[in-house]
């Protein structure tokens, strides 16, 4: 099971998943710079993604908590947070954008 | 005006629960602390980011929320009278001549303290800024992140974006003085009160304001002064709204802010300690918490709550190193117990 992640770059990185972990632990485990400062409790909106328009349809819709911090945070149309995406068999090879909110500043 | 200077043991930079823990186990050593947050009220991320959600790996407290969590440190930590300075951000920290600490904070409080304990967790909440190019040029003359004084923006043409507690409270208590109110918001959904929901639709059928559903895209305007703003709205379209006067509220966000100016040696952010004292690069002052880090850091409130004692061990011994310091329990403590006023 995998993932695709493209960086702030725009460069692809395709990380190994772990059923039953949220995308923004994936990608925080890999190292990459995603300020996800409430630890994955769905309370500030910055481990925001932009999914790819072709996997929106396959994901759960966000509730309404997930809709409150999208729109705290600018949200697009595609916009979710990766914390709130748990991985399962069915998003083998989601993609995913980090959004520019989500990527950590450099010291 | 001249402030007094504040006359301190200790000086903890952050009211979070590693803070306020930091009180009580300072205070068993009789340190006397004082605590600098910048929010209006305690408690930290605990109560800025997530009053109501469970926490469930506090030891002994099988689910506590942040607000209950927050309001029984202040209990614990309470018998050794803690003083609160909310609203205050820390700017300045330097080492004194005579070993001490002096402590500025933006609103002009000035401390001497022997030690400093920096608990600031992911550094200081500030307004999260929408990301709409060029909005810098305008912050601070038509675009403002809070409302000090309400009479700045009587008879402005005030255009309000946000869709939680402080735009719709802001739509509301703005509404009488200003030209003309509007609210844009992403969608009909509001993370507020239902009862100011519910006036603000009471306004904007009485049409004494204009709701808009969309996101701000460009800002228009001269010199920092704003005279519109471009919409896209749900549908796609793009549309134009006339304003003079931005007010966007999308929450608060961590940033490190003025820590980074104090001469410590910082790690992507963090302030790097020892796991004997807690002591960062600058001896006599300490970090826990979230904020620092060291081999093996859990950002968890149960390493804060450890990282606390063993740090006020060290502090306790840099603040009074002729002091004999013996270590004790509250069990059977008759002093102890006495600080605690329970004996």
């Amino acid at each position: 099971m995998r993932i695709i992640l493209l960086d702030g770059k725009g460069r692809e990185h395709e990380l190994e998943a772990v059923e039953g972990w949220r995308v923004m632990e994936i990608i925080r485990d890999y190292g990459f710079p995603i300020v996800a400062e409430c630890g994955g409790a769905c309370a500030c909106g910055t481990c925001q993604v932009e999914v790819d328009p072709e996997w929106a349809a396959k994901l759960h819709e966000p509730r309404e908590d997930e809709l409150d911090m999208l729109d705290q945070n600018y949200g697009g149309d595609w916009s979710r947070l990766s914390c709130q995406l748990i991985m399962t068999p069915e998003l083998d090879g989601l993609r995913v954008r980090l959004a520019d909110i989500a990527i950590r500043e450099a010291a | 005006m001249t402030q007094e200077t504040i006359s301190t043991d200790v000086v903890i930079i952050g009211a979070g629960p590693c803070g306020l823990f930091a009180v009580f186990e300072l205070g068993l050593l009789d340190m006397k602390c004082h605590l600098i947050d910048i929010l209006d009220k305690p408690g930290g991320q605990c109560a800025e980011l997530y009053p109501e959600k469970p926490i469930y790996d506090i030891p002994a407290l099988p689910v506590v929320s942040g607000q209950e969590l927050t309001e029984r440190l202040m209990e614990q930590a309470e018998p050794f009278g803690p003083q609160y300075h909310y609203n205050e951000m820390v700017e300045e920290l330097e080492k004194l001549e005579d070993g001490r600490f002096r402590v500025k904070t933006d609103g002009g409080l000035v401390f001497e303290a022997k030690v400093v304990v920096i608990a600031a967790g992911g550094g200081s909440f500030q307004p999260k800024k929408p990301p709409i190019p060029g909005i810098e040029a305008y912050e601070g003359k038509s675009v403002f992140y809070s409302v000090k004084r309400m009479e700045n923006f009587r008879n402005k043409n005030v255009l309000i974006s946000g869709g939680g507690d402080s735009a719709l409270d802001w739509t509301i208590n703005l509404q009488p003085i200003v030209q003309s109110m509007q609210l844009i918001h992403r969608r009909d959904g509001f993370r507020a009160a239902p009862d100011s929901v519910n006036k603000m639709h009471a306004l904007v059928e009485e049409k004494k304001m204009q709701f808009h559903l969309g996101q701000i895209t460009a800002l228009h305007g001269d010199n920092g002064q704003l005279e519109g703003v471009t919409v896209k709205g749900n549908d796609n379209n793009e549309f134009q709204v006339e304003c003079d006067t931005l007010l966007p509220f999308f929450g608060l966000t961590m940033k490190l802010g003025p820590i980074a100016n104090w001469g410590l040696n910082l790690h992507e952010n963090l302030v790097p300690v020892d796991t004997e004292k807690f002591q960062t690069s600058e001896p006599g002052i300490f970090a826990i918490g979230d904020i620092n880090t060291y081999p093996g850091k859990l950002k968890l409130i149960l390493s804060g709550f450890h990282e606390a004692a063993l740090m006020s061990q060290a502090a306790v011994r840099y603040a009074y190193p002729d002091a004999k310091v013996t270590f004790q329990y509250t069990t059977s403590s008759t002093s102890l117990q006495k600080k605690l006023g329970v004996a």
